[in-house]
């Protein structure tokens, strides 16, 4: 296992005719877009939309059918890609070892690729953490924390890798809405901070607009429209619309006690 | 079937090129290794006690009968060493350590951990299928010289305090010695450490394929411990004939 070799903030990711079927459901269906240097890209759409499938395919955690994911030009399958460019991906649940300490969790990178001095890691995981403001809970067990406190963990562990790329899935779900704008917050202060690619699955439409430089809204397995978020507010496509517009109906009908 | 063969055997191939990386997870092997002794060590001894009882008790009167009581201790000392300590350990291991392990790799696999690991450029084989591997390679047939000398001293309680038969312990040892030499001990650590291998493999493979939710983790469990058995009992007969064939 090697190091991460580029040292420049922010790569270029291209999607190309994405196409991905689990036992013969087509999920994907040729998607196509591209993700510039640096850029806070949201992926949007419904539960079941393919969004999650698809960070995995950029991540290179699946295999896609057809069309190809591009890191800079360089295939995500070809060897030695995922040496050469540093990547995270904060999960959904955020995937914590449930048997290491937040501190070990948030080192871990760091520690298995033998890449600094245990003080050193112990200083980066401080760092991180304070950072994600979680100073002080490095010994805790991640069963012992909050959804949002883990998920802020998760961001800390993506922090330590010092990523080009980060891939957030599903962010703010299971979260309050205080909650949500601070993960909402951290994505865009790292963003400005390092410059690093961020592309973001989520159907929080909040979320969505609040942080991104362009948005793709997917459903069924297509890309229906990309494009900045007033692009995509005043795009007049029937699923978009319903889908950006959704809201309860019955207490404008109810009657005041 | 041969699709799950052929996984596991690559599975094996991987965690031994991984080999040289063990000293770098060693922390990780003690780990298993605890885990492994604190969870077994006693149950081995007691079902070891019973074992090497019980196989006095059903042959000791038969022998006595026939005025050949002397011969109990070599009787029990082979067939504890050779068989029943290796079989019977690698039986309770599959059931406790192996469960646990297809559980925690599955429950890993299902709550994306392993994902995690792969995004972090982390090979799982060598966080969690080499520690495991090496620990249980290891500590099986540690368990298994417990196993043999308890199984040994549950066969002369038996011999001794039991009516029907009544030699002495110096008999009992006496005659021991006589039938059982080191490589007879050595076969016995051979076998167990060849089914520790299956039950590693087996289980930490099951723990890697497992989808779903609970249920599934609960399914990947079951087949670690059923595949793990049923394949160390068709492997005992075919590596007792090859150490046959050797002898």
């Amino acid at each position: 296992m090697n190091a991460p070799v580029t040292t420049q903030q922010g790569v270029r990711v291209t999607v190309r005719g994405l196409r991905r079927s689990f036992l013969g459901q087509p999920v994907l269906k040729g998607l196509s877009f591209e993700v510039d240097r640096g850029e806070i890209f949201v992926v949007m759409g419904p539960s079941g939309s393919g969004k999650s499938v698809l960070l995995k395919h950029i991540i290179g955690l699946e295999t896609p059918d057809e069309g190809e994911i591009l890191i800079e030009g360089e295939s995500i399958q070809s060897p030695g890609v995922m040496d050469k460019y540093r990547m995270a991906m904060v999960f959904q649940s955020g995937a914590l070892f449930n048997s290491l300490t937040v501190g070990e969790n948030v080192g871990l990178y760091l520690s298995e690729h033998r890449l600094q001095a245990p003080d050193e890691i112990a200083r980066i995981v401080t760092e991180k953490l304070e950072i994600v403001g979680l100073r002080g809970q490095e010994n805790r067990s991640p069963s012992e924390l909050s959804g949002g406190m883990k998920k802020r963990v998760a961001i800390a562990r993506a922090l330590v890798i010092e990523p080009q790329l980060i891939l957030y899935d599903e962010p703010t779900s299971e979260l309050d809405p205080l909650m949500a704008v601070t993960i909402g917050d951290e994505v865009i202060k790292l963003n400005r901070r390092i410059r690093v690619t961020s592309i973001v699955v989520t159907h929080d439409r909040d979320l969505a607009f609040g942080i991104a430089d362009r948005i793709a809204l997917m459903a069924d397995g297509q890309i229906l429209t990309v494009g900045k978020p007033a692009e995509v507010r005043s795009n007049p496509h029937p699923q978009i619309q319903k889908f950006l517009t959704a809201d309860f109906n019955h207490n404008k009908e109810r009657t005041p006690l | 079937m041969f699709q799950n063969i052929g996984e596991m055997l690559a599975l094996l191939w991987r965690t031994l090129q991984a080999l040289p990386l063990t000293w770098r997870h060693r922390h990780k092997v003690y780990d298993q290794l605890f885990e492994i002794g604190n969870a077994s060590l006693l149950m081995a001894c007691i079902l070891s006690l019973f074992i090497g009882g019980v196989i006095a008790l059903q042959t000791g009167p038969l022998l006595a009968e026939r005025g050949l009581s002397g011969y109990i201790g070599g009787i029990v000392g082979n067939a504890i060493c050779k068989e029943l300590a290796p079989v019977m350990m690698s039986i309770l291991i599959a059931g406790r350590i192996g469960s646990a392990m297809a559980a925690e790799i599955g429950s890993m696999r299902v709550y994306q951990e392993i994902d995690a690991l792969r995004t972090m450029n982390i090979n799982p084989v060598h966080y969690l299928v080499l520690p495991r591997l090496v620990a249980i390679s290891c500590a099986l047939p540690i368990l298994v010289v417990f196993s043999i000398m308890v199984g040994w001293m549950g066969g002369a309680l038996v011999a001794v305090y039991n009516n029907q038969i009544g030699i002495s312990f110096q008999a009992y040892f006496s005659n021991l010695r006589e039938l059982v030499d080191l490589g007879k001990v050595v076969n016995g650590l051979f076998k167990s450490f060849i089914f520790a291998v299956v039950i590693g493999v087996v289980s930490c493979h099951q723990g890697l394929q497992t989808i779903g939710g609970p249920r599934g983790i609960g399914r990947s469990v079951t087949k670690a411990v059923v595949n793990s058995i049923v394949l160390i009992l068709i492997l005992d007969y075919f590596v007792t004939r090859f150490l046959m064939y050797l002898d």
